[in-house]
């Protein structure tokens, strides 16, 4: 019988030899698209030639954009995707691009994210697109997160400057001031903890998004990336600032144990438990939908300053379209979007809710002078376009970026739970992101 | 379902039947669609995996051949090895519990000594029902310390429960979950196994007048061993391969639950955050052979038992 | 590969070679259901032991009593009361309206996918299943005691890792992202194999086939006129857990499907959690509670019916020899 299982294997080995074949030798030759040069006039007649595109897209806006692009373009079909909110989406995207099957001709990606794709050439060049003459319709902020030297890999969607979103109500309540410093945020903690056990000044279980905009706003700048060569160290004046200021809230269990997104996050959002919450300047349409019955308690401030008088900020999350290398329809796609991120349907996603990365728009008088009734009228776009304007410079994100974020909590994490120092804990994720970098052949030094 | 019982059975009365047939291919005929559709949807993603286990996949660099190079580092590392000892641990522990909760249940429906019998099989049977993520979902949401099941209770009572889901906890927290969803999948399986023990037996305990406990250990626990053992085995396989709930979990308890928590946990860090397919198709494998290994040597000390 | 097949088709024969001291099953069944239900009524019923089970029941229904609950409350309504009472507004009505409507009414859609995975995917498992099981039982053939120890075998590799290759073999042939992906998978189910064949080898009387076979009758042929009928009960079993199986997959899906027109249940359940958690997007938590309760509904439904169905199918299947 054994002999009998062995052709029984043998068999199946064939038959996998058979449907792998193609995946198992298949090479690379993901390159041909980069630096194309496509003329307006290119993508014009593309336009009234029509055609079918595929966008892979969370961002709720778009189905209205998609809506009046398709109106004005009658040949162009767009099939608007949700393959997956951000970690899930790229992971189909990357699977997609390996099996070289089913990429979408236009795909959301995230800031921070983008050094993946770009790196391996996944995304294409935008430049010989037109897109090189964009620079100036950009804050510098999302601009230079999809710029490497003088290749353009995507279209910036929007952008998160940060900003302090702060319970009114509860501080009233507690007569305590609204801080202005981070110094003042920590003494504040202690007194709204204090004045009623349940309120916390925030909630904070470990999220690599803000702590790594933190740093940003403190002038750490953990990450020098150039080419294959990546340096990451979490030991500069900046990082220790922000150490220092952080490791006191979780020694003093100021941070509410909460979650952030979750069910129980909202409710704390909502009912006071939670008294702020700092982050990008995307948050508003969250609290409309999310936190309705707080609506009228919520105001917006400046981000707490690492020293006082200061006007630093830093960007949190944000997104850009790019275009797969992989995708087919290129001329169709980047009119698309062109469209959705520097043509007609940045109005479209404002009025939608979103927060733009175009300078025209964060400058203009009916832009600012917006109010909102979720802030009791107040005209929070001012402090959101002063913060895009003051975003520190020189940061970049690691080109794996995404695996690093996900494993930030193994190591990171522990300092809320443990007794491990916040400054160890990072040091333990740095050691991990050179562990990774130094496996998938990339110089790093520390 | 009325007949779970030794698979030795089986085997010596098809043995006995098949003598006389001397057809032996038509066979083929009847397994070959299970085995044809097993070997797309099973063997061959394992055997493309154990080509990809021999070889490294850079972002810089590309694609290289390193023989057993994955096999040495799996075999070093220390994130896997924990994830190992922790599905050990919960193997250990929850296992038993949920095995030992459900063969209770049976013994208690087939003494015929309860009321309301039917409700009970079929309630007690109905989380079987629910899907993992929505099982989990739902436990998550009493768990929760502030509004949940937990911080009801401790707003009622004034008291302070611990946080189910702290890295103390959330393990055992887990195991609770997955004791809830198979303990009447389990109970299920041994009723029926119950339920097929001939009569005579039983007439022969009494004339000999054993007790009730006495038959249980005489009679039905050997009866029913050959369910015991299957329901053992896919037990193992089962927290061996432990994944949907603490993923699941994971954003509620982000610290508590490493990425690396469990081995399966790991392989899908590996591969889904890392892309390092060729890594993490080396450790799955790796984890199988432990798998096999355990479930084997639970299988020969399961039937050598009482035997 | 070998060295799984080999481990594993020991274990296969060290269950064999304890078949002698395994209890036989062969008194006549039906006098021993008579007996039986004789029986079950001779043993004083116990309080004790009925609160005993009971606790394993409370234990088994409060979280479903709490998804029941919190299904009548609005989003408002989840954050600002109790889990385990009831809130000021009873919203169960709105919920599921709202469950059947949102977003175009794509939940509907969902339900009809998982419908159809679940009838091709479970169906088809149940069938091959049977035949799997039918053949192991009652045939010989050159390496039938290696098809069991492979399939345990390649069961205890996880899944997990297993997805990327599956993913880029199906990509390559065109499957990934169209029901089949969704569908094939989830033919193949070990635990039927199993039973299946644990209850052929029983429920199928060998002197029986040899008859049919005598009589001229094909193996096809004797297969549906003698076999199918006397496995009807043991089908209906397999039938339940692959339905559940089916209904309750996840994972895969996750990987193979980017289409949301394509999502079972479970997934779009799952992305309506998500969506909760992105810029501008809008939390639905009550939605994805009343959903969950939809969801399990048919399957509890689905239970309950066989379950009747396979009382009397016990009873068929105990006549026998």
């Amino acid at each position: 019988m054994p002999k009998k299982t062995r052709r029984l294997l043998g068999g199946i080995g064939l038959v996998c030899a058979l449907a792998l074949g193609a995946t198992a030798c298949g090479g690379s030759d993901d390159d041909g698209s980069s630096g194309k040069k496509v003329s307006a006039g290119d993508i014009q007649a593309a336009l009234k030639k029509g055609g079918s595109i595929t966008v892979w897209a969370w961002e709720p806006t778009l189905k209205q954009v998609v809506k009046d692009f398709e109106k004005e373009h009658p040949k162009v079909h767009v099939n608007l995707v949700n393959a997956g909110t951000n970690k899930d989406q790229y992971t189909a995207l990357q699977n997609a691009i390996a099996a070289k099957k089913g990429v979408p001709d236009v795909a959301q990606i995230e800031y921070y994210a983008l050094g993946q794709f770009s790196l391996t050439k996944s995304v294409t060049d935008l430049s010989g697109f037109g897109a090189d003459k964009l620079s100036k319709t950009y804050s510098p902020g999302p601009w230079n997160s999809v710029k490497s030297g003088d290749k353009i890999y995507a279209l910036p969607m929007d952008s998160g400057p940060m900003a302090m979103f702060y319970n009114k109500k509860v501080f009233d309540k507690y007569k305590v001031a609204v801080p202005t410093t981070w110094d003042e945020y920590v003494d504040a903690a202690r007194k709204l903890h204090k004045a009623d056990p349940k309120v916390y000044i925030t909630s904070d279980t470990g999220d690599a998004g803000m702590t790594t905009s933190l740093l940003w706003q403190a002038g750490s700048r953990p990450y020098q990336v150039d080419g294959t060569n990546v340096k990451i160290n979490f030991s500069d004046k900046g990082a220790a600032t922000y150490t220092k200021t952080w490791q006191k809230l979780i020694d003093e269990k100021l941070l509410s144990p909460v979650t952030g997104w979750t069910d129980d996050w909202y409710k704390g959002l909502g009912n006071g438990d939670i008294a702020t919450l700092n982050t990008g300047a995307w948050m508003p349409a969250n609290f409309v939908s999310g936190v309705k019955n707080a609506s009228g308690d919520w105001r917006v401030a400046p981000l707490p300053q690492w020293t006082k008088g200061d006007k630093a900020t830093a960007e949190n999350g944000g997104s850009s379209l790019a275009l797969p290398s992989a995708g087919k329809n290129k001329e169709l796609a980047y009119a698309f979007v062109e469209y959705a991120n520097a043509g007609k349907g940045v109005q479209t996603r404002l009025k939608g809710g979103a927060f733009p990365a175009t300078t025209a728009d964060l400058q203009s008088d009916a832009f600012q002078n917006t109010e909102f009734p979720y802030f009791g009228g107040q005209k929070a776009n001012k402090i959101f376009a002063e913060s895009a304007a003051n975003v520190g410079s020189g940061w970049s994100y690691l080109p794996y970026q995404v695996y690093a974020n996900s494993i930030f909590n193994d190591s990171v994490g522990k300092a809320y739970v443990s007794n491990t120092p916040l400054a160890k804990g990072l040091k333990g994720w740095q050691d991990a992101s050179v562990k990774y970098g130094k496996e998938q052949g990339f110089t790093v030094s520390e | 379902m009325t007949t779970l019982q030794q698979p030795a059975a089986v085997d010596r009365t098809a043995r006995a039947s098949l003598k006389r047939d001397r057809r032996s291919w038509t066979g083929w005929g009847f397994v070959g669609p299970f085995v044809a559709v097993f070997a797309l949807v099973f063997l061959a993603p394992i055997a493309y995996s154990i080509y990809l286990s021999l070889f490294q996949d850079r972002l810089i660099g590309g694609n290289t051949f390193v023989g057993l190079d994955n096999y040495q580092q799996a075999l070093q590392d220390d994130q896997f090895w924990s994830g190992v000892t922790r599905v050990g641990l919960f193997l250990a522990v929850q296992v038993p519990i949920m095995l030992g909760i459900a063969l209770l249940v049976a013994l208690a429906l087939d003494s015929g000594r309860l009321y309301g019998k039917n409700f009970f099989r079929i309630s007690i049977f109905l989380p079987y029902a629910v899907p993992a993520v929505v099982a989990t979902l739902m436990w998550a949401f009493m768990y929760g310390t502030r509004f949940g099941l937990v911080g009801d209770i401790n707003d009622a009572f004034g008291v302070s429960l611990p946080d189910p889901l702290s890295p103390d906890l959330v393990l055992a927290s887990i195991g609770n979950i997955v004791t809830w969803e198979f303990v009447g999948y389990n109970m299920l399986i041994f009723y029926a196994a119950l339920r097929v023990i001939p009569h005579s037996l039983y007439e022969a305990a009494e004339i000999d007048g054993a007790g009730q406990l006495r038959v249980i250990t005489a009679i039905k626990l050997p009866a029913i061993r050959g369910a015991l053992v299957i329901a053992t085995i896919f037990s193992i396989i089962g927290s061996f391969q432990l994944f949907n709930e603490p993923s699941i979990l994971k954003p509620l308890a982000p610290n508590a639950i490493t990425t690396d928590y469990t081995p399966n946990y790991y392989t899908y860090t590996l591969s889904f955050n890392g892309q390092q397919h060729n890594y993490s198709a080396t450790v799955a494998i790796v984890m199988g052979l432990i798998t096999m290994v355990v479930a084997y040597v639970v299988q020969l000390r399961g039937m050598r038992k009482g035997a | 590969m070998s060295s799984p097949a080999t481990t594993a088709s020991k274990a296969t024969s060290a269950r064999t070679g304890s078949s002698g001291h395994a209890p036989r099953l062969r008194t006549p069944r039906r006098n021993a259901r008579n007996a039986r239900t004789a029986d079950s009524r001779r043993p004083r019923r116990s309080v004790l032991l009925t609160v005993l089970t009971g606790l394993v029941l409370v234990y088994s229904l409060v979280p479903l009593i709490w998804l029941v609950i919190s299904s009548t409350k609005t989003q408002e309504g989840l954050a600002s009361s109790s889990g385990l009472w009831f809130a000021d507004h009873f919203a169960l009505w709105d919920n599921v309206r709202e469950t059947f409507t949102y977003n175009d009414g794509v939940f509907v859609r969902w339900l009809l996918n998982t419908l159809l995975y679940v009838g091709l995917g479970a169906g088809g498992a149940t069938f091959l299943a049977v035949l799997g099981g039918y053949a192991l039982a009652k045939f010989t053939f050159p390496g039938k005691r290696a098809v069991f120890a492979v399939v345990i075998g390649a069961v205890a590799v996880p899944t997990t890792a297993l997805a990327v290759p599956t993913f880029l073999m199906f990509s390559k042939m065109g499957l990934t992202n169209t029901p089949w992906a969704v569908i094939i998978p989830s033919l193949i189910s070990p635990f039927g194999l199993y039973l299946m064949w644990v209850f052929a080898t029983e429920a199928i009387p060998t002197e029986l086939l040899e008859a049919a076979r005598i009589d001229g009758a094909g193996e096809l042929r004797t297969f549906f006129r003698v076999s199918l009928p006397l496995l009807a009960p043991g089908i209906v079993t397999v039938l339940l857990f692959t339905m559940v199986a089916t209904w309750n997959n996840y994972f895969l899906p996750l990987i193979m499907l980017k289409d949301p027109d394509w999502y079972p249940l479970t997934l779009g359940l799952n992305s309506w959690n998500a969506q909760a958690q992105t810029a501008g997007g809008q939390p639905v938590f009550n939605l994805v509670i009343t959903g969950s309760l939809i969801t399990i509904i048919p399957l509890i439904a689905a239970f309950l019916l066989l379950q009747r169905y396979w009382q009397s199918g016990l009873a068929a299947g105990s006549v026998k020899e």
